[in-house]
């Protein structure tokens, strides 16, 4: 990423978003993509729309030998080895080209899609970021052409959030050469065709630690495909480990610290997600516009009664609100590994830690966007999109593993709060002094606020706003059960609720400052509009679930203060939305797609 | 093998295209541009010759800033420089006019074969290939469906499509210019590597005070008069009476419209 695209090289703390103000020229955009970015993401569309799409059917068919051979086709492209470092024979790309690719290979189909991750992600990482350097040499070269074909296999029959309870054990031999390890990993994505597994055992019982298995390696065998709902194509089985006997040279990272690679890469799938996810709504949006368009009834084209204009328009809107947050986060971590060593594996892990709330955010907002437009695109094919024959249901069907893995957004949601106060706690994070500068705000008279003006000051100051709402609740959560807090899923869940949505509109509405500022109000016209819902609508959906988490935390007079403190901080003028999305839909049914 | 490709940049298939103020053009503000298709094949066919023979492909494209997108993606799938003709008096004019720069600096730059594409999808006029091989002096083929070169390098081989699926083989020395027509190869994706590696490749620019072409021979000898959308003009006409007597009515109103 070119230096002139964002304002400052000092690196912006994970979750500062809350208590700071940004400058649109602080955050990277869409906009920003240099010409080698979009040139990536054209190769990648290109692909896709040359060589799997035809063969989408094929692949929900279970046509393994097509899909692997199509897989290793993306690798001669160098699909599979962005992320790998040149040292080991990869490109070594930023980050905003990994999810320009994750966002592009989405209109592939799920299947497709999640095969591709698995191995360039979740499969290839754990190596590229604690392995050897004799392990690297000796995987990364074949992994970044797709000669060898990998899979993570964490998850297990009784353990899947709770992924250190797992059973899986590993004992030294007596000659010191080999690990014996048994147990089962259960739902591997690739486990049917994949030659190396990442997986994780614990030795001598208790020593949670990652090893780097072959599918070659004695004791090694995968089970039967499972019959699932959606991503069909993709393979899914069990590995079954029966005194596999693992190299001792094939222990990945340290024993006793599997731990590190398990969430490490667990966080980097979690943003990457969020990037598939907008490339999967914006599919969508473009078959459900052209249906829209040709479906008549009532002697009309259905795209033309206000019904369906609002769910089109309202797809796009939190499409872009996603999209604005997905790529500000890819933006931010760049920055922090700008000047960081290609060998410095510690301190890109650390650069990308820094954002594990935005990651998780995204994962979870992302996905949950993406199950909205894949809802309201069933809607919009009616009957035909409850058949298979039309591509609505598979979107519907696919869509719905992304909120359960990668972490289930129930445990992404409670770790987005979660580590925030952990932050606050240890002192990176000037959080709990705001939230005392807040509570001090509240007791006092009401100021009065200052009229702002420029573009879309009205949505700044509500912005502004929703940070102190988040600051109110979680300030009085953490007042009212310290360091208990961790049990208080409810209260978890909706604080990050909140807090997802404050990133989404201040993403959002950086953004369209941001393209404001470049090209002027007039070409701006739809996404001023956008960003006027989104933030409209997500200030109303923030006092909704701010009422009963305050009435779970406080009561009588404080109550009530914090009940009137939370409607001046969400009053606002209602948008005329509805016509901001009438005006939205029209131009996506002449352009037949997403407009932003 | 040295080959020139020219390649142009048009308005993607799927942008909106609105006409301009003065219906002489379409508006080009806010659209997406893409490598017209049949010079995707010419970039293609020139990579394949030069793995063939070795040698240089260089792309040259004449257009605003913008066309550097189209030499970098020729770039990116390995041709070897480009050469950017670039100069705000040279856009809007007709194909004669923006050939005779063209033809000055790939002149210059020497070579064994032009490629272009059979048209643009824009203008869609097909002249630019066939005005190349006459103002550089050398012949032309078009509408290339083969392209075979021959004799150590001497000469080459051109299977052109004719009408109602009639082919033509046709043999001419080199230096030649020849336009391509899609569907002749299959053009390669760009590799992440090689768009990469295309930030590092020489892209020449070249400006009107670089040419020594006199001002009068860039009048324009064509003219847009105007731009318009075909107005739809369907009617559907029910012939009633008897079968007998409608298909009379109806070879009457064929004959009236000199269909029979
Ligand atoms: C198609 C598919 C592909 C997959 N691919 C892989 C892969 O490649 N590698 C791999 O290792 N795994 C993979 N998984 C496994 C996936 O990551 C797990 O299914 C997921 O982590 C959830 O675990 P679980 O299924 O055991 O559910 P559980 O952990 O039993 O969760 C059930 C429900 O309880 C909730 N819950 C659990 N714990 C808590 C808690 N502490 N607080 C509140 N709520 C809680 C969950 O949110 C969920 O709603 C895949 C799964 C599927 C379906």
């Amino acid at each position: 990423m070119s230096k002139t695209v964002m304002a400052k090289a000092k690196i912006v703390k994970g979750g500062s978003f809350l208590i700071e103000e940004k400058k649109p020229s602080e955050i990277f955009t869409p906009e920003d993509f240099s010409e080698e970015q979009r040139a990536i993401a054209k190769t990648t569309r290109d692909f896709v729309a040359g060589e799997v799409y035809p063969n989408r059917s094929e692949i929900e068919n279970k046509n393994k030998e097509l899909l692997v051979s199509l897989l290793r086709k993306s690798g001669e492209l160098g699909l599979l080895s962005f992320d790998i470092p040149e040292k080991y024979e990869g490109l070594g790309l930023d980050k905003v080209c990994s999810m320009l690719v994750a966002e592009n290979l989405a209109p592939a189909g799920g299947s497709f899609a999640v095969s591709h991750g698995g191995h360039t992600g979740i499969g290839t990482w754990p190596i590229i970021y604690f392995g050897t350097e004799a392990q690297k040499k000796h995987y990364l070269p074949k992994l970044a052409t797709g000669e060898l074909l990998a899979a993570y296999a964490l998850t297990e029959p009784h353990s899947g959030s709770d992924a250190l309870a797992a059973k899986t054990r590993a004992v030294l031999s007596e000659d010191g050469k080999h690990y014996i390890l048994n147990g089962t990993k259960m739902w591997i994505t690739n486990a049917g065709f994949a030659d190396v597994f990442v997986t994780f055992a614990k030795v001598d019982g208790d020593k949670f630690s990652g090893f780097i298995i072959e599918k070659t390696f004695p004791g090694v065998s995968t089970g039967g495909e499972e019959h699932k709902m959606g991503i069909r194509g993709s393979s899914t089985c069990t590995l079954e480990l029966n005194d596999a006997k693992v190299p001792v040279e094939n222990l990945l990272g340290e024993i006793g610290k599997g731990h590190l690679i398990a969430f490490n890469v667990l966080n980097m799938g979690r943003f990457k997600l969020g990037a598939g996810c907008v490339g999967g709504a914006k599919a969508a949006m473009k078959e459900a516009i052209a249906y829209a368009n040709e479906r008549h009834q009532f002697n009309r084209p259905i795209s033309s009664f206000g019904a369906i204009k609002q769910k089109l328009a309202e797809m796009a809107i939190r499409c872009y609100g996603v999209e604005s947050a997905v790529y500000r986060t890819a933006g931010l971590i760049d920055q922090a590994l700008e000047g960081v060593d290609a060998d410095d594996n510690a301190g890109i892990l650390k650069g990308i830690e820094e954002y594990a709330i935005e990651c998780s955010a995204m994962k979870v907002y992302g996905t949950e966007m993406l199950d909205f437009v894949a809802d309201e695109m069933v809607q919009v094919y009616g009957g035909y999109g409850y058949s298979e024959e039309y591509p609505a249901a598979a979107v519907y069907r696919d869509s719905r593993i992304n909120r359960i893995f990668e972490g289930t957004n129930e445990i992404n949601r409670m770790l987005i709060p979660g580590m925030l106060l952990k932050k606050a706690m240890k002192g990176e994070l000037a959080l709990m002094q705001a939230v005392k500068q807040l509570m001090e705000e509240l007791l006092s008279f009401p100021s009065m606020d200052d009229e702002e003006d420029g573009v879309l000051a009205e949505e700044q100051k509500m912005v502004r706003n929703a940070k102190k709402v988040v600051l109110m609740v979680a300030g009085s959560a953490a007042q009212k059960y310290m360091q208990n807090i961790s049990d208080q899923q409810e209260l978890l869940m909706g604080i990050a609720d909140i807090i997802m949505e404050v990133y989404a509109m201040e993403s959002a509405l950086l953004r369209t400052q941001k393209f404001v500022e470049a090209n002027g109000e007039a070409s701006a016209e739809l996404r001023l509009e956008a960003t006027k819902v989104f933030i409209n609508d997500a200030v109303d959906r923030i006092e909704i679930k701010a009422r009963p988490l305050l009435a779970a935390l406080v009561e009588g007079d404080m109550l009530r203060t914090q009940i009137a403190a939370l409607k001046r901080f969400t009053r606002h003028t209602p948008y005329n939305c509805i016509q901001a999305r009438q005006r939205i839909a029209a131009a996506m049914t002449e352009t037949g797609k997403y407009i932003f | 093998m040295k080959i020139i490709v020219c390649v142009k940049q048009v308005p993607s298939r799927d942008a909106i295209l609105r006409i301009n103020e003065t219906s002489s053009w379409i508006q080009d503000r806010d659209i997406a541009y893409d490598v017209n298709e049949p010079d995707s094949y010419a970039v293609e066919e020139a990579l394949k010759i030069k793995e063939k023979f070795g040698g240089e492909v260089v792309i040259c494209s004449l257009g605003p800033e913008r066309v550097q997108v189209a030499i970098k993606e020729g770039l990116a799938k390995g041709a070897d420089r480009g050469i950017h003709i670039c100069d705000p008096a040279l856009d809007n004019l007709d194909a004669l006019a923006q050939a005779r720069a063209m033809a000055e600096v790939i002149g210059k730059e020497g070579f064994d074969l032009v490629f272009t594409g059979l048209q643009s999808d824009d203008y869609g006029f097909a002249q630019t290939g066939v005005i190349l091989g006459e103002l550089l002096g050398v012949p032309s083929a078009t509408i290339a469906m083969a392209v075979e070169v021959q004799d150590g390098e001497k000469s080459v081989r051109v299977k052109r499509e004719l009408e109602a699926g009639w082919f033509q083989w046709y043999q001419m020395p080199l230096p030649a210019s020849i336009s391509i027509q899609s569907g002749l190869n299959q053009p390669r994706y760009a590799t992440l590597k090689g768009i990469m590696n295309a930030k590092k490749k020489e892209i020449r620019k070249v400006t009107l005070s670089d040419l020594s072409i006199s001002k009068d021979l860039l009048v324009p000898k064509q003219k847009i008069e105007r731009v318009y959308f075909p107005v739809k003009s369907k009617k559907t006409e029910i012939i009633d009476g008897s079968a007998k007597e409608a298909a009379a009515k109806l070879v009457t109103k064929l004959k009236q419209m000199r269909a029979l």
